[in-house]
C-alpha cells in the first residue's frame, strides 16, 4: 500500500491532501506508520517495526495496522490498487 | 526502554462545525474511588463489578436532609426500596434513620427481614395481595391505597374484626407538569381522591393517617411539588374541617434528580437539576404558608431514592475489543451491558479511563457484551483510544442498576461497598451457573437425547 505522492505530512502528526482539500490528525504511532510507508515499505515490515519499536504483541499489531490502513484507504490517501 | 505504544489513530479535521462546549480538554483518568485503587478493587473481584461509597450517601443522605430540616420542623424520609434494595445499602439508610418504603410483599418482607419494625413501613404500590394486606395490618404498617379494588378489599379482610389498619391514599394530579401520572392512585381534580377518603372516613376500621403522592420521576420544576403540596394541604383541611379528622403526615414522594445526563438533554445534568434546597423551599414554604396551626403542622415524609444514591454507585468495566463500524466510526465492546446497566437506555452515563492515555481522543460507540443488538451504553462518546483490556469507570449508576438488572445471557456480577474507613466489604456475591439452575425443575422425559 503507497501512500499518495502529493500527501503532505508535518513532523508534529498534520495531514493535508491537496487534491480533496481534506486536513487530518495523526497521533505518533500514526505518523510512525505513515513515515514508513512514505519509505516505500511494506505492510509486513512494518509490523515487524512496530514491535521492534514499542512494547508491542504480534497480533495487537497486526489488527491495529490493519485497521488504520483501512482508515487511510477510506480517507483516500492511499493510490489506487487494483483489488 | 521502548516507548509506550498508543495504537495509531488518524481523524478528519472539520472546520466550522460548532461544538456547544468547545474542544475537550481530556480525558482524567479515575484511578481510585474513596482512596481504593480501582485496579486492587478488579483484580480481587472481577469485571465488571458495581462498587458503592457508604461515605457518598451518608453525605448526600445528611445534606438531603438538612435542607428540608432547616425549613421545617417535622420531616421524616423513607427509604425507597426499590431504587437500591441490597440489604447493605436499606441497613445504611436505616442507620440514617429512614424509614422503609416498599411497594410490594416481596419489598415488604426484605424490610421485616431487615428488621425495620412494622409501624415504620409504608407501603406503596398498586400491587398487595389479601395475604400482603394482612400483615401490613398485623404489623400496624402505613398502607398507602392506590384503588378502590384494594380499598374495598381491605374493608373485607377487616369486617368482623376488632383489628384496625393505618391508612393513606396516594393522590394523583394536574401540577402542570407532563406526562402526568395518573395511573397510580385516585385522582384530585375529578374528585376521586376525595370519594377515596369520604369510604375510609366512614369505616370503623380504618384509620386515616395520611395523604401521599408521587408526582413523577427526574423532576426538573421545583415549582411542580409547590403545587402537589398545595393540593395535598387543602385536602387535609377539607377532610378536617368536614370529618373532624385531621391527617398526621403528608408524603410528597420523591422524583428528585440525581445529577445524571438525560438523554436528549442539551445541557448536562449537573447544570440543570434543582438542589435539595430548591425542592425543599418549594414544598416546605407551601406548607408553612398554607395556614396550619403550629400545632397541627402534618409530619413531612419524602421517599426520595435516585438522588440519594445515583452519585455514590460505579460501574467498573473493560474493554473486550475495539472495532470499526461500516461508516468508519470507532465502536468500543465493554463487558457491561445493559442487562446491568439498564439505566443506560435513558441517561448518557459519565465514563472515564481508569488508566492514563495520551491527549488524543475518537468519538465511539459503546456497547455491552451482549449478543443483541439494543445493547449500547453510549451511542456517541469522545474517549482515549481505547483497547482490549482497559478498564474504564461508569459514573452514578447507584439508583435502579441493581434492582432492574437482568440475569439475560450472562450472569450478574459482584458489588462491593467502600466503607467509610477505606475497608471492602464484598455485598452481593457474584452469580455462578448453580444459582440460576437450582430454580430450574427439568421434567424426567427430557432429561436424556441422542444426538
Amino acid at each position: 500500500m503507497n501512500i499518495r505522492r502529493n500527501i503532505a505530512i508535518s513532523e508534529n502528526g498534520f495531514i493535508f491532501n491537496p487534491l480533496t482539500g481534506d486536513s487530518f490528525s495523526v497521533n505518533e504511532t500514526g505518523l510512525f506508520i505513515l513515515q514508513k510507508l512514505k519509505e516505500g515499505e511494506t505492510r509486513e515490515t512494518i509490523m515487524s517495526t512496530l514491535q521492534e519499536e514499542f512494547e508491542l504483541d504480534a497480533n495487537s499489531a497486526e489488527i491495529d495496522l490493519n485497521d488504520f490502513l483501512s482508515m487511510l484507504k477510506s480517507y483516500q490517501l492511499t493510490e489506487y490498487e487494483d483489488a | 526502554m521502548k516507548p509506550t505504544y498508543e495504537r495509531p489513530v488518524i481523524q478528519k479535521l472539520n472546520t466550522g462545525l460548532l461544538n456547544k462546549f468547545g474542544t475537550s480538554t481530556g480525558h482524567n483518568p479515575v484511578r481510585q474511588i474513596e482512596g481504593v485503587a480501582i485496579s486492587d478493587l478488579m483484580d480481587q473481584y472481577g469485571s465488571p463489578l458495581f462498587v458503592i461509597s457508604e461515605k457518598k450517601i451518608r453525605q448526600t443522605y445528611r445534606r438531603a436532609l438538612k435542607a428540608f430540616t432547616m425549613r421545617y420542623p417535622k420531616v421524616q424520609f423513607a427509604w425507597s426500596y426499590k431504587t437500591n434494595y441490597l440489604d447493605a445499602v436499606c441497613s445504611l439508610f436505616h442507620q440514617e434513620g429512614s424509614w422503609a418504603e416498599v411497594v410490594s410483599g416481596f419489598e415488604y418482607r426484605k424490610a421485616v427481614r431487615n428488621g425495620v419494625p412494622g409501624n415504620l413501613i409504608i407501603f406503596n404500590g398498586p400491587d398487595k395481595s389479601a395475604e400482603d394486606l394482612q400483615m401490613a395490618v398485623d404489623n400496624r404498617s402505613l398502607i398507602h391505597i392506590d384503588h378502590f379494588d384494594e380499598l374495598f378489599s381491605l374493608i373485607e379482610i377487616l369486617q368482623g374484626t376488632e383489628k384496625r389498619a393505618r391508612v393513606a391514599i396516594r393522590i394523583n394530579m394536574d401540577t402542570g407538569i407532563y406526562p402526568q401520572w395518573d395511573r397510580f392512585g385516585f385522582n384530585y381534580e375529578s374528585g376521586e381522591a376525595w370519594n377515596a377518603i369520604m369510604k375510609i372516613v366512614s369505616q370503623q376500621n380504618l384509620e386515616l393517617e395520611g395523604l401521599h403522592c408521587h408526582i413523577g420521576t427526574y423532576m426538573l420544576t421545583p415549582g411542580a411539588y409547590a403545587v402537589a403540596t398545595q393540593k395535598l394541604c387543602e385536602l387535609a383541611r377539607a377532610t378536617a374541617d368536614r370529618t373532624g379528622v385531621k391527617v398526621k403526615y403528608l408524603d410528597l414522594g420523591g422524583g428528585f434528580c440525581s445529577s445524571n445526563t438525560l438523554k436528549g438533554s442539551y445541557l448536562q445534568g449537573a447544570d440543570v437539576i434543582p438542589s435539595f434546597d430548591d425542592y425543599a423551599e418549594a414544598i416546605v414554604n407551601t406548607i408553612m404558608h398554607f395556614g396550619f396551626r403550629p400545632e397541627e403542622l402534618p409530619l413531612l415524609i419524602l421517599e426520595t431514592g435516585r438522588a440519594l444514591i445515583d452519585e455514590a454507585g460505579y460501574l467498573l468495566g473493560t474493554v473486550l475489543a475495539a472495532k470499526r463500524l461500516s461508516d468508519g466510526r470507532r465502536a468500543t465492546i465493554l463487558d457491561t451491558g445493559v442487562n446491568i446497566l439498564f439505566t443506560s437506555f435513558w441517561y448518557n452515563h459519565r465514563i472515564s479511563p481508569a488508566q492514563e492515555f495520551t491527549q488524543h481522543a475518537e468519538e465511539m460507540a459503546l456497547y455491552g457484551p451482549l449478543c443483541m443488538n439494543i445493547d449500547c451504553i453510549r451511542e456517541s462518546v469522545v474517549l482515549p483510544l481505547l483497547k482490549k483490556g482497559d478498564r474504564v469507570v461508569i459514573h452514578e449508576v447507584g439508583a435502579y442498576n441493581m434492582t432492574q438488572w437482568m440475569q439475560f445471557i450472562t450472569l450478574r456480577p459482584n458489588v462491593v461497598m467502600i466503607d467509610t474507613t477505606g475497608k471492602v466489604h464484598l455485598i452481593r456475591k457474584q452469580e455462578t451457573i448453580e444459582s440460576i439452575v437450582v430454580q430450574e425443575c427439568l421434567p424426567d422425559h427430557l432429561k436424556s437425547f441422542n444426538l
